[in-house]
């Protein structure tokens, strides 16, 4: 397992050398405008923009203009230069919301995308599994651009049942904190307890016709061990994947909108304006932890991927 | 003799399905006594399989009618509840299945699987009286290395040991009656004839009451008291293993009994087989449902006989076949060993 782990963590950085360059490239090499011109946004000095020339050193060589983006994004020395904050600031500032937004949201879709899910397959062709087939279908067609105002207009501005959300920080009052973030926290999960639910239901189902589920019974296991501790059990291995990828991207993309709609001042909230002030430098740093996060949160998961089912650790003895 | 452990009983089993009623079972009898060893024979869809799932409750489901009786030790199965069959699987009735590379759940380790089966039953038995218990089980399965083995996922175990730990987990709480179905059908033939010693020594040490469902006349022949040979959900014959072996009456036994490969007898220049294939359930032919294969076929077969003693000196061999003893003593015999000759149509081609 360890060794797994070791190799696992390996491969990671290799994939980030990757994203990294790539970033490099999309923002620096690929555009033909002079970059420096970009970076120093709309309606630039040319004082401005010479001084940054010579601070990222454009007429260097690719390599030391990479090994200088780099070292600009991981030394905090990355800033927007209208006015001029440093990036990293701002993104630290909007970590706790956009976390406590994308956490909690993803709690919420594990929950109940299990939970109906599982109540769907046990209960296959019947009527609970029917209304529940209608619900998540319903719930997969309402995207968030378009469930986060309905909700807003109605929940909020109508019956005022929420307060307009903005972020409250959890440990200035809790219960503050939960009241603002539940309309945004349904806003994002919606879409995958739908999603999730059906997921979980059809592979259910694959797993009620595997041999170990009737030697589970001929055990004499009762209808509910059986159900719970094999095939609900095997069946969350490819939903850990699923996660993975979901929960990166929900940090890294799907936040923007909810957070921008919701006006929660998040790292989402940060990146749409800085791309509506035309800044470069927030979007660079924004993509690059982005990308990194997802890339780190995908690795946790093939550890615990590792973890559920032992047969993926084979390779570790296998390769040797 | 001693009474039966377990009694079945004009066993039916149907399942609704779109294309209308498949009567998998029709009709099953026999008494399984203490230590003895009932091999059930047929191919695939003649309702062997099912007839051992019905009787641990295992093919109950809205779509399945079940008729007949099954006793084990004088109490009704079919009638049972659900909670009252569960508490029976595993404890009085254990069952091994065909194939142990699937049948372990691939992300519990072996001992754990097995210590779960014992939990199920005795739910004050501590998870290190379990552990123990299991190597017990595994020592006796002829599983070496017992004690680092429990923890053991499946995948790391071969086919063969996989196949013994199962054989171990059924013996986990000590049943009257084992149901071993195809034991030995998805393992290679010298890791085949271990694991059937190992079925007769438990049998014969622990007086197991032993079902043996195989399609394999072979793995018959090495173990089994009494045979049943099935066919399209009935029994068509059914005896001591010499009676079937040496005195088999209907033809569908002779097919299976000539499409052995047998040591003792030179190579066949082509292994025969018994032409076409089971019938469809849901539109069986109308008396014996062989007759389409058959080709011993004549005018009496469109009514199907009972299964009834036609030898005059044993009483306890029966069969559904209309021709005379005197008649199929002659014509089982093909090139001079009993065999099944292949219908007229395929001669004359």
């Amino acid at each position: 397992m360890a060794r797994f782990i070791v190799r696992r963590l390996v491969a990671m950085i290799g994939v980030l050398f990757a994203v990294s360059v790539i970033v490099f490239v999309v923002f620096m090499v690929l555009p033909k405008q002079n970059p420096a011109q970009t970076l120093a946004g709309k309606n630039a000095t040319p004082v401005l923009v010479k001084s940054i020339e010579e601070e990222w050193g454009f007429d260097d060589s690719l390599p030391v203009q990479y090994a200088t983006m780099m070292k600009k994004v991981f030394t905090g020395e990355l800033t927007s230069y209208k006015p001029k904050i440093p990036v990293d600031d701002q993104i630290k500032e909007g970590i706790p919301a956009t976390f406590s937004l994308a956490i909690g949201a993803a709690l919420i879709w594990l929950f109940f995308g299990l939970l109906l899910g599982y109540l769907s397959a046990i209960r296959a062709g019947g009527w609970l599994d029917r209304i529940l087939t209608g619900v998540s279908i319903a719930g997969v067609s309402l995207p968030v651009f378009l469930l986060a105002p309905v909700l807003l207009y109605f929940l909020t501005y109508k019956i005022e049942l929420f307060p307009n959300a903005q972020y409250v920080p959890l440990g200035e009052d809790p219960w503050e904190w939960a009241r603002h973030l539940i309309l945004p926290w349904f806003t994002l999960a919606v879409l995958s307890i739908g999603f999730y639910s059906r997921v979980v239901r059809s592979n259910m189902l694959d797993v009620m016709n595997e041999d170990y589920v009737r030697t589970a019974r001929a055990k004499g296991l009762s209808e509910r061990q059986v159900m719970t501790r094999h095939v609900l059990r095997n069946s969350l291995i490819p939903v850990i994947t699923l996660f993975g990828l979901d929960f990166g991207a929900t940090i890294a993309g799907t936040a923007i909108i909810t957070e921008v709609i919701y006006n929660i001042e998040g790292i989402g909230f940060y990146a749409a304006s800085a791309v509506a002030k035309f800044e470069l430098p927030p979007i660079m740093g924004v993509a690059i932890y982005g990308a990194f996060f997802v890339v780190f949160v995908n690795a946790l998961v093939d550890i615990a991927y590792a973890y559920l089912d032992p047969r993926v650790r084979l390779g570790e003895s296998a390769s040797e | 003799m001693s009474a039966p452990l377990l009694s079945v009983n004009g066993l039916r089993v149907g399942f609704a399905t779109e294309e209308g009623v498949v009567q998998a079972v029709d009709g099953v009898s026999f008494d399984l006594r203490p230590g003895e060893v009932l091999a059930i024979v047929g191919e695939s869809g003649s309702g062997k399989s099912v007839t051992a799932q019905t009787i641990i409750g295992l093919t109950r489901a809205n779509n399945a009618r079940i008729e007949g009786s099954v006793k084990l030790g004088g109490e009704e199965l079919t009638s049972a509840g659900d909670a009252e069959m569960r508490r029976l699987r595993g404890d009085r009735v254990a069952m091994v299945f065909q194939d142990p590379m699937t049948s372990f759940n691939p992300v519990y380790r072996l001992g754990d699987q097995i210590v779960e089966a014992i939990r199920a039953h005795r739910p004050d038995t501590s998870k290190q009286q379990g552990r123990e218990r299991v190597v017990e089980l595994f020592e006796a399965v002829g599983i070496t290395d017992a004690e680092r083995r429990v923890d053991d996922y499946p995948h790391e175990f071969s086919g063969g040991m996989r196949q013994r730990a199962m054989i171990a987990m059924a013996l986990a709480l000590e049943p009257e009656v084992l149901i071993a179905d195809e034991p030995t059908t998805a393992l290679d033939v010298t890791i085949q004839a271990q694991i059937l010693e190992l079925l007769e020594q438990l049998n014969r040490d622990r007086n197991l009451a032993t079902i043996l469902i195989t399609h394999d006349l072979g793995v018959v022949a090495e173990v089994a008291d009494r045979v049943l040979v099935m066919y399209a959900g009935k029994v068509v014959e059914e005896g001591t293993l010499d009676e079937i072996f040496y005195d088999p009456q209907h033809p569908y036994t002779w097919g299976l009994l000539g499409s052995l490969t047998r040591i003792d007898r030179p190579r066949p220049h082509r292994l025969p087989q018994i032409a076409g294939s089971p019938p469809s359930l849901l539109d069986l032919p109308e008396g014996c449902p062989f007759r389409p294969r058959c080709p011993h076929e004549f005018s009496k077969c469109p009514e199907y006989p009972g299964l009834e003693a036609r030898l005059p000196d044993a009483p306890a061999h029966r069969d559904r076949c209309w021709l005379t003893p005197e008649q199929k003593r002659e014509k089982r015999m093909v090139e001079g060993q009993i065999g099944l000759e292949p219908p007229q149509e395929v001669q004359r081609g």
